[in-house]
């Protein structure tokens, strides 16, 4: 087979598998409508608990570092989720046994953890400038980087942890100290004067664990 | 087909399976047999791929492609279709014409009126005749069964014998039960487990 025939074949294999788990989620609305009330009531807690007594540029670091932990938080609620249906009826030894790349069946959660992220985000963003203040693009572009790279991470991390007893302790424990560099990306791309190199460090983000969590998968779904 | 050393495999302390010798050509059908928790699940698993031998060699001379496993769970999506679940693992084993091959065994096994149905919906032993055709679109050289007839009706049990009786000279089956006399006169080898050990 060419190298174009097997690309192709891999990549309508990651499609079918992006599919397959878009269509649970819109059958079981287990996982998109938690995230969406958790980020938009974090949003309004946060809201009372800012004081109102700082300065502009304060106040305006603070809101967007509140916007980074409610996403880190909202996304950690979707990845401890993205593996249910595959652990319930350990299905993940059925996909195991398939013929196609083991990468493909991360890749396709991938791309379904990235739909449910931006599902969340498209209310996130307008809550956080109800409650607190416009974004720029920016700020967007920073979002849609930091997406690629908690879902390329966390989607490791959560089929890590989907084989384990104490899954709900384990994941926290493994994603929370990886997503520090997009923390601190985002919040650097929202406030710094020069936004540029924190969107670069994001992209870096992207492609160093993205290549990782592509090339280890396969180790961590099989023994 | 199937070639086994001293196979063992243990969890932590605990020795589940140990010293299986196995010699299985084409074509054969291997009865494994055993009380609960002798290691026959351990042993399919291991013929699966889906866990590595701790003690002993094992060679499978088939492909991940060539093999279909019918385990304790029907490893099925139960918020998908009958008919969504087979044609996704259609696509996955790259099944020629995989529609027409779902359609034949979802008829052939009585879930053809409810392949529009989600899984959720489906009896215990409904999913088993479904995972059954799932362990079968693909035409596996190396067909696993654990336990297949558990949860089947009378008619399951009917078509699943019927089914493996059909001789095939380039299917290899291996099927562990603890209720043997259906399949005991199809079987060509058999390998009864005393707690791990083969006897």
């Amino acid at each position: 087979m060419t190298s174009t025939a097997s690309l192709r074949l891999y990549l309508s294999d990651v499609l079918l598998l992006a599919r397959k788990d878009l269509k649970l989620e819109m059958r079981s609305r287990d996982t998109v409508p938690a995230m969406l009330l958790f980020v938009v009531s974090s949003l309004v807690v946060f809201h009372f608990a800012v004081p109102s007594t700082l300065s502009s540029e304060t106040e305006r670091t603070v809101a967007f570092g509140l916007l980074w932990i409610a996403i880190i938080f909202t996304a950690l609620l979707g990845l401890t989720r993205a593996f249910v249906a595959e652990r319930e009826q350990r299905l993940l030894d059925a996909l195991v046994m398939a013929p196609c790349d083991r990468s493909a069946i991360w890749l396709g959660k991938v791309l379904a953890v990235v739909g449910f992220l931006v599902l969340a985000e498209i209310i996130a963003v307008p809550a956080f400038v109800l409650f607190f203040q416009g974004v720029s693009a920016v700020t967007v572009a920073a979002l849609v980087l930091a997406n690629l790279g908690i879902a390329a991470v966390g989607t490791l991390l959560a089929a890590m942890a989907a084989g384990s007893r104490t899954r709900e302790l384990i994941l926290p424990l493994l994603f929370l100290p990886l997503a520090i560099p997009i923390v601190v990306g985002g919040i650097g791309a929202s406030v710094a004067d020069s936004p540029e190199r924190f969107l670069g460090f994001l992209a870096l983000y992207d492609a160093v664990f993205g290549i990782i969590s592509w090339a280890a998968f396969e180790y961590v779904v099989t023994e | 087909m199937i070639r086994s050393r001293n196979l063992g495999r243990s969890f932590g302390e605990k020795t589940v399976l140990e010293a299986v010798n196995l010699d299985v050509a084409a074509g054969d059908i291997l009865l494994v047999t055993g009380r609960n928790g002798s290691g026959k699940s351990t042993l399919l698993a291991l013929l699966a791929g889906l866990l590595a031998p701790t003690r002993g060699t094992l060679e499978v001379a088939a492909e991940r492609r060539s093999i279909g496993f019918v385990g304790h769970e029907p490893l099925l999506y139960q918020e998908l279709t009958a008919a969504e679940n087979l044609d996704l693992f259609g696509r996955l084993y790259r099944v020629q014409e995989h529609r027409e091959r779902s359609g034949m065994l979802l008829e052939r096994y009585g879930i053809w009126d409810v392949r529009h149905d989600r899984v959720s919906s489906f009896s215990r032993g409904m999913q088993q005749r479904l995972a059954l055709c799932r362990a079968m679109l693909h035409e596996p050289a190396l067909l696993l069964l654990d336990e297949p007839f558990a949860a089947l009706d009378a008619e399951g049990v009917e078509l699943l014998s019927d089914a493996l009786a059909e001789p095939s000279q380039q299917r290899t089956l291996v099927v562990s039960s603890h209720q043997p006399d259906r399949l005991e006169p199809i079987a060509t080898l058999r390998l009864a487990l005393e707690v791990g050990r083969s006897r």
